[in-house]
């Protein structure tokens, strides 16, 4: 077995060698040091990148999240009208379809939040990185102009690893985000798969949206009997003998004319 | 002396911090070894705690290099594992 070091220091060592290969292969340090300027130059870039990715991720996580929350406030809107009709089971139905979309809802959220941390994450080391990538163009510029290879060396040792670990960790961090971003993409994407398969919209906002259908039946019945009762009212005070005397009559006949009633009551409206 | 924790920075700890991080490392350490999650996550939480207490961050543009460096604090026990081994993990 390893003796005991600390994980610290093991982890140190593995930043370490890497450094310490490329050092090694040096032969003339100041010409080394342009192309590991270009290397961390082009690192700059792909962190951008990645910041960039981690961002259409996350906006694109926000655009499901707006549309489940109307999703979730039309069926509470429904659950309120069918209780005012009466019917609570109408109204315990799209409850439960609230309910489905609530707890798709916490999930996206969650993922929502742990990509806003990872671009935030991203965007500091892509910061800690240009600062270093700045002070380490300044310093090889400085010994190039003033000293030999071998006096090169020495002076580039520490700005190099020091360099060179702040790479690793950045490297690190773009892969864990790559990771992450690649899970929600396709966890996303199975939820826009399932919004345009229509298996989300039938619930709430589709073509067959059942509990629409049957309260804009309720709401339809209503206004009907409404009507009929205004115009009853009106009869009555107009004319009250004539009710009187018949008063089986004029029920049985507004029953059985329900279509034609809401066409007809609206000119009389105008009057 | 300088240590970096992965994801976040270095910070600067007075050398006189340096017996007890030791000492939580090794807890940390032999969590680890032991693949004992249950250890692990409270360990490391404890030595990133002491470590942000002593230290306080450099400045963006140091060019040091470490002398310790810290996992991530989301870090897992296999993540542990792979930074402790896989040199090929680490680009540039």
């Amino acid at each position: 077995m390893v003796a005991p070091m600390g994980v610290m220091k093991r982890v140190t060592m593995v930043f370490r060698a890497k450094a310490n290969k490329a050092l090694d292969r040096m032969e003339d340090p100041r010409e080394t040091l342009d192309y590991s300027y270009q290397t961390q130059l082009e690192l700059l870039q792909k962190v951008r990148r990645g910041v960039a990715d981690v961002a259409t991720s996350r906006k694109r996580i926000e655009l499901q999240i707006n549309t489940l929350h109307q999703n979730g406030a039309k069926l509470d809107r429904q659950a309120r009208d069918s209780l005012a009709a009466g019917r609570e089971d109408l109204a315990r139905e799209a409850l439960t379809r609230k309910a489905g979309v609530q707890t798709q809802l916490d999930d996206l959220q969650t993922q929502y939040e742990s990509l806003q941390a990872e671009e935030e994450k991203l965007t500091q080391a892509s910061q800690r990185l240009q600062a270093k990538v700045d002070a380490f163009r300044t310093r090889k510029e400085t010994i190039k102009a003033t000293y030999t290879a071998a006096e090169a060396q020495t002076r580039i040792n520490e700005a190099f690893t020091g360099i060179s670990e702040e790479m690793g960790d950045v490297g690190l961090a773009i892969q864990r985000a790559e990771d992450k971003t690649a899970q929600m993409k396709a966890r996303a994407g199975a939820i826009d798969e399932l919004m345009a398969s229509g298996a989300l919209d039938d619930m709430v906002s589709g073509p067959r949206d059942d509990i629409q259908a049957e309260l804009d039946r309720l709401g339809a019945t209503h206004g009907v009997d409404r009507e009929l009762e205004q115009m009853k009212a009106e009869l009555a005070s107009s004319a009250p003998r004539q009710i009187e005397n018949t008063p089986a009559g004029s029920s049985d006949g507004a029953a059985t004319a329900p279509a034609s009633a809401a066409s007809t009551v609206e000119p009389s409206e105008q009057e | 002396m300088i240590v970096r924790i992965l994801g976040e920075g270095q910070l600067e700890v007075p050398d006189s911090a340096v017996a007890e991080l030791n000492q939580l490392d090794a807890t940390l350490e032999a969590a680890v070894e032991r693949s004992d999650e249950a250890a692990f996550r409270p360990a490391l939480a404890a030595l990133l705690a002491k470590v942000r207490d002593v230290g306080s961050p450099t400045e963006a543009d140091d060019l040091r290099p470490s002398e310790l460096i810290i996992p991530q604090p989301d870090a897992t026990m296999a993540e542990v594992r792979k930074l402790l081994t896989d040199e090929g993990l680490i680009p540039g």
